[in-house]
C-alpha cells in the first residue's frame, strides 16, 4: 500500500493538521454538551470565574474530559502500534491481550471481596490488574525453547482474556450488588472522572511515550523477524521486554483513568499506516494523534446521540472508527 | 587466521544433539558451502556460527575471539547472516530494507551518516537494484527479492557473510543469478562467504571449500574436486550416484541413480564404459 503522505515534508504538515484538529475538537468538547456554553464563557471560566453553573461545568467536568480523552487516546494509539508490531498480528489490541480484561477482573474482585467502591480506588486496582495480566501473558508467551514468539503471545493473550472475563462474569452473577457499581466503570468513559486520576498516572504515561519513541527504530528492525534482527546485532530480548513493559504502562494508565476502552488501539495503527506508510516512528506518532482525535470525537458524539442520556464511549469509538477502518481495509485488499 | 572456527561445538534442540563436539574451520576469503541431507544440522550449524543459536557446549571463534563474549553489535559489524526465507513487512521498500543493514553502525546518538548513505548506494549498485529502490519488496520477483536481502547484508559492510539456503524456491536462472552475485563479491572484494546449498552440482561449481554434514558431525571437507565422490554421496545422502565432470566448468557433477527406473534410462542414455560401470553398480546395490 502506497502511503498517502509520501515524504517527510507532507508527514510533518500532517502532524500540524492533526494538532489543529485536536485543538478544534478540544474546543468543541469544552463548549458543546447538555449544558450549552459558548467560547466566551469557556474563556471567562478561567479568567473571570464567577461560580455560575456554566463555569463550574467547564472547569470541573469538561476540562478533565478533554484532557482524559487526549491522554488516554494517545496511550491507546501508541499501545496498539507496539502490540501489533510485537506480535506481528494486525488485529492485536489491548482488548485482545487480557490487559483490559485483567483490569476489569481486579476491579470486580475488589468490589466483591473487599467492598471497595470508589472510583479513586478503582484507578490503582485497574492499573495493577492490567499490569499483572500483562506480565502473565508475557511470561506465558515466552515459555519454551524459542522464547517469546508472536503466535505464543497471541494465544496467551486470548487465553488470559477468556479466563479473566469468565471469572469476572462468574463473580458478577454471584454477587448482584457489584453489578450496578461496576457496570458504569466497565463501559469505559473519559467523563465523570476527576482530574486527579489523570495527574496520578500522567508521569507513567510520559515515561511510556518517551520509551515508545525510543523503541521505534529497534522495533522497525524487529519487524523483519527475530533472526534478521539478531543478525543485525539487536538484543531482541531486551527490545521485546522494553516494548512489553511500555505496553503495560500505557494500557495500565489508560484503563486506570478511563476504564476499559477497546477498538481505538486496534484501528488507529491501520489508519496511521494508511497515511504514513510503515515507518514505525511515524506510525506511532500518527496512531497516537489519531487515538486522541478519535476518543475526543467519540466523547463529543456520545453526548448527542441519545440526548439527554450519554451512550458509552466504546460504542461511539466503534461507530466513528469502523467506517474508516472498513475503507482502509478494503483499500488494502484492492492493492494486495 | 581463519575467519570462523568452532571448538568442540555441541548444538542441541532440547535433549537431542544436532552437532556433537565439532572442530571446524572456515577459510578466510573463500566460498564455503555446507551440504547434507534434510535435517542433518547444516542450517543449525550455520545459525550457530551467526550466534543465532546458543551452543550447548564448546565455542565459536570469529577472527580468533569467542563470539559469545563480544557485544552482539560489534559482531554484526564483522559478520552478516541472511536467514532462510526472510519475510519483509508488507509495503517495505527495497531502500528501506537495505538501510536496515546499517543498524549495527547506528545508535540513538549516532543517526544516519554519510558513510551509511555510501554503503547503501554501493549495496544497491552491486545487486543492480538501484532502479528498483522505491519498489515494495513484496512486489518483486523471487530473485529480485533475494537480491534485495543480500543487498541488506552487503550494506552491513561485513567481511564475512553467511547465507542459509539463499537459492531455495528460486528457479534455475535466478539461482545462477544469486550465486554469480555472491561469487563476484568473493572475487572482487575477497569477502568470506559461507552458505547452505541443496544443489550439489551448483555447490561444486561455486564453492572453494565444501563441508559435508552428516551424523552430528562433518563427514568430509575440502576442495570439491577432492571430496566429492560416490562414497560421500552414498554416506551423506543414502543415494547411489555417478560423479562425472561438469562439461562447462569441469567441476564434479553428481548424477543420481533412480531406484524405480532401472535399466532403460541407464542403457539408452549413456554409452560405452559408463553404461557398463552403471550396470555393475546397479547389480551390486540391487
Amino acid at each position: 500500500m502506497k502511503a498517502l503522505l509520501s515524504n517527510t515534508y507532507l508527514k510533518i504538515l500532517g502532524v500540524g493538521f492533526f494538532l489543529l484538529l485536536l485543538a478544534y475538537l478540544s474546543y468543541a468538547s469544552l463548549v458543546f454538551g447538555i449544558v450549552e456554553t459558548s467560547w466566551h464563557t469557556a474563556i471567562d471560566a478561567f479568567t473571570q470565574f464567577n461560580g455560575t453553573n456554566e463555569h463550574i461545568v467547564i472547569k470541573e467536568v469538561r476540562v478533565p474530559r478533554v484532557l482524559n480523552a487526549l491522554a488516554v487516546g494517545m496511550c491507546l494509539g501508541i499501545a496498539g502500534t507496539l502490540l501489533q508490531a510485537l506480535t506481528r498480528n494486525p488485529i492485536a489490541d489491548v482488548e485482545l491481550f487480557g490487559l483490559n480484561a485483567g483490569a476489569a477482573f481486579f476491579v470486580v474482585v475488589a468490589i466483591t471481596f473487599f467492598g471497595i467502591s470508589s472510583l479513586t480506588q478503582f484507578t490503582w486496582i485497574a492499573f495493577l490488574g492490567s499490569a499483572v495480566s500483562g506480565v502473565v501473558v508475557y511470561l506465558l508467551g515466552s515459555l519454551g525453547r524459542d522464547g517469546m514468539t508472536p503466535v505464543k503471545l497471541t494465544l496467551a493473550g486470548a487465553a488470559i482474556t477468556a479466563l479473566a472475563a469468565s471469572a469476572r462474569h462468574g463473580m458478577m452473577v454471584l454477587n448482584e450488588k457489584s453489578v450496578d457499581e461496576v457496570l458504569f466503570w466497565l463501559s469505559g468513559s473519559v467523563g465523570g472522572r476527576k482530574l486527579e486520576f489523570l495527574t496520578a498516572v500522567f508521569p507513567y504515561m510520559i515515561v511510556a511515550w518517551i520509551i515508545a519513541f525510543l523503541l521505534a527504530r529497534p522495533i522497525q528492525t524487529l519487524l523483519m523477524g527475530d533472526d534478521v534482527a539478531k543478525g543485525l546485532g539487536q538484543r531482541t530480548m531486551m527490545v521485546k521486554l522494553a516494548a512489553g513493559a511500555t505496553i503495560v504502562l500505557l494500557s495500565g494508565s489508560s484503563v486506570a483513568v478511563a476504564g476499559p476502552i477497546g477498538f481505538v488501539g486496534l484501528v488507529t495503527p491501520h489508519l496511521a499506516r494508511f497515511l504514513v506508510g510503515i515507518e514505525t516512528r511515524w506510525v506511532m506518532l500518527y496512531s497516537g494523534l489519531l487515538g486522541a482525535a478519535l476518543l475526543l470525537a467519540a466523547d463529543i458524539g456520545a453526548r448527542f446521540v441519545a440526548k439527554p442520556a450519554e451512550v458509552p464511549i466504546g460504542v461511539m469509538t466503534a461507530l466513528i472508527g469502523i467506517p474508516f477502518f472498513i475503507y482502509v481495509a478494503r483499500k488494502g485488499l484492492d492493492k494486495g | 587466521m581463519h575467519a570462523l572456527e568452532t571448538r568442540q561445538l555441541t548444538l542441541s534442540y532440547g535433549e537431542r544433539n544436532i552437532i556433537e563436539s565439532l572442530d571446524l574451520t572456515i577459510p578466510r576469503g573463500k566460498i564455503t558451502v555446507f551440504i547434507g541431507s534434510n535435517g542433518c544440522g547444516k542450517s543449525t550449524l550455520l545459525r550457530s556460527l551467526a550466534r543465532l543459536l546458543k551452543p550447548k557446549e564448546g565455542a565459536i571463534l570469529l577472527d580468533g575471539e569467542a563470539i559469545a563474549k563480544r557485544p552482539t553489535k560489534e559482531v554484526a559489524k564483522r559478520l552478516a547472516i541472511l536467514p532462510q526465507g526472510p519475510v519483509a513487512p508488507e509495503g517495505l521498500t527495497v531502500l528501506q530494507l537495505v538501510k536496515q543493514g546499517r543498524y549495527p553502525h547506528q545508535s540513538w546518538l549516532q543517526q544516519w551518516s554519510e558513510e551509511d548513505e555510501k554503503m547503501v548506494v554501493k549495496a544497491l549498485e552491486a545487486t543492480q537494484l538501484t532502479a528498483l529502490a522505491d519498489r515494495a519488496v513484496d512486489s518483486l520477483s523471487g530473485g529480485q527479492r533475494q537480491r534485495a536481502w543480500i543487498a541488506m547484508t552487503l550494506a552491513q559492510g561485513t567481511e564475512t557473510i553467511l547465507l542459509d539456503e539463499p537459492t531455495t524456491y528460486l528457479d534455475m536462472s535466478h539461482q545462477i543469478e544469486i550465486l554469480d552475485l555472491l561469487y563476484d563479491l568473493n572475487q572482487t572484494e575477497q569477502r568470506t562467504i559461507v552458505m547452505v546449498l541443496h544443489d550439489l552440482n551448483l555447490a561444486c561449481r561455486y564453492a572453494h571449500h565444501i563441508v559435508a554434514v552428516h551424523n552430528q558431525s562433518v563427514f568430509a571437507e575440502g576442495n570439491p574436486h577432492d571430496v566429492m565422490n560416490e562414497e560421500l554421496v552414498r554416506h551423506v545422502f543414502q543415494m547411489e550416484c555417478q560423479i562425472t565432470r561438469d562439461p562447462i566448468y569441469d567441476t564434479p557433477m553428481c548424477i543420481p541413480f533412480s531406484k524405480s527406473r532401472l535399466g532403460a534410462g541407464a542403457t539408452a542414455g549413456s554409452s560405452g564404459a559408463n553404461a557398463e560401470k552403471e550396470e555393475q553398480k546397479i547389480a551390486v546395490h540391487a
